[in-house]
């Protein structure tokens, strides 16, 4: 454990005391620590190798409205009271907010548990291993391997001096392979709280077959094609909507569901939660102010339904904090961080077989708003792009551009997959289907 | 500092196992403060020191850090390094080696004229709050943003060659946004560019060198504006960009495709590679004539966040020629990779983003170098054209040939005179034929090194700022309007 429970403590009674000294009776402190380690490989070998650990206190005091923040990575106690006085300092600068809340209470929190001892012992030798092996299952097949293997243990803890105290120890454990051939490739991801969760052989050999099966490939013109995007490539695409579920971000006019809210904007089978409380999710089950994160409807049959509050935007429009807030002072207010999109009952193999010309799509990538209401989003397909014909997998083809509207995409999805966690680059984790969608927007092919 | 990165040294090279060794330890200072519609966003400050240990150990490279700056802890980092390069050897093709370079002993600090540091917070929120004022002076603004950032990190580098190599970097950025919703539409302008404004190597005397408040007033009106303009139209058209799109265009399509890592593999699994295979090298015509590409992290190319004395493992700040007269001339450097390219010594482009991680082949200050055109024959060159302002989206493919930009704003320029506004602006291309298609670039006056603070690769991720000079420049029969066709 990274920091225990009883040290985070010790260190907030110190940050109390010195606040104290300062005339400050509110005072709040975020109290993290890692200990990470990444063994990288491309080329068939290990080329980085890394470890890290570090930890953080960030502190936030309180005082006639006004609040502001100090961290540091020091932990003696000359540095605690130097960030209280840093904190402190920039608090009196400040010109009161009269929507400042009182600092949260003490409160029950909902616990999960998502630590493993042997996850957070891993060593060095044994990631070795399983990389080696990888790499043999790809190199065997006349292929390239690169990508990471990394374990971590973390601890996320915030308290305050009204009582709060939320603690939230975590593992994590990420593997990554790219299967490169001559003139394509394949790609594999996922990542678990416990490494034991994990198959990297597995990984290896779906990457090596799916670099294999899109070799020589063609190219296609740009158009509307039925695609089947597997779970990453739902996640990284999808996943860049979520930011704009906010209720600070929909007052603020920056999030395409302003003016939106009740409205059905995607198909009927689209159902989306937040719940941080799903066996495959992770990550802590309170906000930056220690409120316990309540499960949300955020789209129910393809209406929007509920956005996240956090505390002082909750106070301002009436209604109850979700517990989604970012740590104080922000300006963005909220975002939910725990996604499951509900999946359906359509296993990928039959979503192939049911396609009688399509686009099979591994993972996309790049991926970047090009217009903020209608929600369109470019990017590129990557890594295992395949034309089906007739139900089959009939071969590889050369990279496409999208620019998809995500509203026109989420009403125009024929199946669904169940719903498993997916691992991607370009939004956090998440647990989504696979989603055969018609339709989807091919603007432009790559050279390869 | 300089004794903490010597125990450390001393901590892996007392056990005569490793070939090579370095040690970093970086102290990093910063604040951050923003407004939104009238009020303080947030205001924070942070302090982060720790220790780096890099190990070249049985051919294979081995890498800890820890903020424990104890004697056990450094002991314990140093141990960890070394058996984490032994690990290594499992899956080991061959040995590591590395380009000769000299020893070192500097003292180096970045040059500033105010340290930001001195400056109340009070008096940073009191500016960004002025230019509040003057962004929603116009009612149609529904979303005012500000923000500032600063910086100072104090880096000592000592490594088993007998370097000793103590730098401090300071940066300073600043930025605001209007954003203007209706009618289901979100228009925004940006100044003095988007994504968090202009960052260079400065002290606060960056902030005083935009007239931030004299430029909010055109910055409102043009969100708001924009919703009034026609949409950008789809087809070919010479298309000119401002100096601050070119600089992303520069970063996307040319400072990834040239760091030489990638090139040879490093990171296949996440950024990507490159379409500069080492057979273009002196072969490939990567741009028109005009087209003179440069990599220079030394001070005299001006303070951009990628200038520095030495490279983070030790090696001076150099220039390199990356695109001379068209012609693809060289790639970013490491001790490691030098050799793939027959040269017998690294160009300089290490760089890690905190003491957490190791240094990568990054960006320094990848810039375009002024041309000689006046900016009336830039824009003035062609009967027709389309002038793009600003980023606001970006994308390429992860061999970096396809990409995809779109702007906040564009006009229409019909002999040389802006004829109409348009909006949601986007072109596309193919890297190399876009350079080859530059056709008239502004001269010095007009060149600018933009501060990209943002650059992500690495696993673990590593954030970097680089630098991107470049004057307005305008490209022949380009695709524009690809990202809203039907």
């Amino acid at each position: 454990m990274p920091i225990d429970a009883a040290r985070c403590q010790a260190i907030f009674d110190r940050v109390a005391e010195a606040a104290r000294a300062l005339g400050m009776a509110d005072a709040e402190a975020i109290v993290a620590a890692e200990s990470s380690a990444l063994t990288r490989f491309a080329n068939n070998a290990i080329h980085q190798n890394v470890a890290e650990r570090s930890g953080q206190l960030s502190v936030r005091v309180q005082i006639d409205g006004r609040t502001a923040r100090a961290t540091t990575n020091r932990m003696d106690d000359a540095s605690i009271r130097q960030v209280v006085e840093e904190a402190v300092a920039l608090t009196k600068l400040q010109e009161p907010d009269p929507a400042l809340l009182p600092l949260t209470e003490a409160a029950l929190l909902p616990e999960v548990q998502r630590w493993h001892d042997a996850t957070a012992q891993v060593t060095p030798t044994e990631r070795a291993q399983a990389v080696a092996e990888a790499i043999r299952i790809v190199e065997s097949a006349g292929q390239t391997a690169a990508g990471i293997y990394s374990t971590s243990e973390s601890v996320s803890a915030i308290l305050n001096s009204r009582g709060k105290f939320a603690y939230y120890p975590e593992t994590m454990a990420n593997f990554s392979i790219t299967a490169m051939a001559a003139d394509s490739s394949g790609w594999a991801k996922g990542s678990a709280c416990s490494h034991r969760d994990l198959d990297p052989a597995g990984m290896a050999r779906a990457a090596a077959a799916k670099a294999q099966a899109s070799r020589d490939p063609i190219e296609l013109p740009p158009g509307a094609y039925t695609v089947i995007l597997e779970p990453a490539a739902v996640l990284d695409l999808v996943g860049q909507m979520f930011g704009d579920f906010s209720a600070t971000a929909i007052t603020d006019g920056r999030s395409f569901l302003r003016d939106r809210i009740g409205a059905k904007l995607f198909g009927d089978n689209i159902t989306i939660y937040d719940d941080a409380y799903h066996p495959l999710q992770s990550g802590t089950p309170f906000d930056g102010e220690g409120v316990p994160r309540r499960l949300l409807a955020l789209v129910d049959r393809g209406v929007i339904r509920e956005v996240p509050y956090c505390r002082q935007a909750a106070h301002a429009a009436g209604v109850e904090a979700t517990g989604h807030g970012f740590p104080l002072p922000n300006e963005y207010g909220e975002a939910p961080m725990n996604i499951a999109i509900a999946g359906g009952a359509t296993p990928l193999e039959d979503m192939i077989a049911s396609t009688a010309r399509g686009i099979l799509v591994t993972r996309l990538w790049y991926i970047r708003e090009v217009d903020p209401y209608e929600k369109i989003m470019t990017g590129m397909t990557r890594d295992g792009t395949f034309l089906i014909e007739d139900g089959c997998i009939a071969r590889g083809v050369r990279n496409f551009r999208f620019n998809q509207a995500l509203p026109e995409m989420l009403s125009n999805v024929e199946a669904l997959s169940p719903a498993v966690r997916a691992s991607g680059e370009e939004a956090f984790d998440m647990v989504v289907p696979a989603m055969k969608v018609r339709d989807f927007h091919f603007t432009e092919v790559t050279r390869f | 500092m300089k004794q903490l990165a010597l125990e450390a040294l001393d901590a892996v090279t007392s056990t005569h196992a490793a070939t090579y060794a370095d040690t970093r330890v970086t102290e990093i200072r910063d604040r951050q403060v923003s407004t939104k519609n009238g009020k303080t966003g947030h205001v924070s400050s942070g302090v982060s020191m720790g220790l780096a240990v890099r190990v070249l150990a049985n051919g294979c490279w081995g890498f800890a850090a820890t903020d424990d700056l104890t004697r056990e802890g450094v002991q314990a980092a140093a141990a960890l390094a070394l058996e984490i390069a032994r690990a290594g050897t499992l899956a080991k093709k061959r040995d590591v080696t590395l380009a000769p370079e000299e020893k070192y002993e500097a003292e180096w600090v970045s040059p500033i004229r105010i340290d930001p540091f001195t400056i109340p917070v009070d008096r940073n929120v009191a500016l960004l709050l002025d230019i509040d004022r003057e962004l929603r002076h116009n009612p149609g603004v529904t979303l005012a943003e500000g923000a500032m950032t600063f910086e100072r990190r104090r880096q000592v580098f000592a490594s088993s060659l007998g370097s000793l190599i103590d730098q401090t970097r300071y940066i300073s950025g600043v930025g605001y946004a209007a954003t203007a919703y209706k009618d289901g539409e979100i228009q925004k302008r940006s100044y003095p560019n988007s994504f968090g404004g202009q960052h260079q190597l400065k002290g606060y005397e960056l902030i005083d060198e935009w007239d931030l408040v004299g430029n909010a007033a055109r910055i409102a009106e043009e969100a708001v504006a924009l919703h009034g303009a026609d949409q950008c139209p789809e087809g070919e058209f010479d298309l000119i960009l401002d100096s601050s799109q070119l600089g992303l265009q520069i970063h996307e399509s040319v400072g990834h495709p040239i760091e030489l890592d990638r090139v040879l593999g490093s990171e296949a699994n996440y950024a990507g590679m490159s379409f500069l295979t080492l057979d273009q090298l002196r072969r490939l015509r990567y741009g028109s004539e005009i087209v003179n590409v440069v990599c220079d992290a030394r001070p005299e190319h001006g303070p951009g966040l990628g200038t520095f004395a030495f490279d983070d493992e030790g090696v001076p700040a150099q220039s390199t020629d990356i695109i001379r007269d068209g012609q693809f001339t060289g790639y970013m450097t490491s001790r490691e990779t030098a050799a793939a390219v027959g040269e017998s010594r690294s160009n300089g482009t290490m760089r890690a983003d905190g003491w957490s991680r190791m240094p990568l082949i990054r960006m320094t200050n990848v810039s375009l170098l002024a041309g000689r055109q006046s900016l009336d024959e830039v824009f003035g060159g062609v009967d027709q054209a389309i002038y793009m302002e600003t980023n606001r989206s970006w994308s390429i493919d992860d061999k970096r040939y396809n990409f995809q930009f779109g702007c906040e704003i564009g006009w229409e320029i019909r002999r040389g005179k802006r004829v109409r506004m348009l909006k949601n602006p986007s072109y596309s291309g193919i890297s190399t034929e876009f350079w080859n298609a530059c056709a008239a670039i502004a001269g010095p006056q007009h060149w600018t090194l933009w501060g990209t603070p943002n650059c992500g690769k690495g696993q673990p991720e590593q954030i970097m700022g680089t630098g991107h000079g470049a004057s307005p420049a305008r490209f022949s029969r380009i695709k524009i309007g690809g990202a809203y066709a039907d």
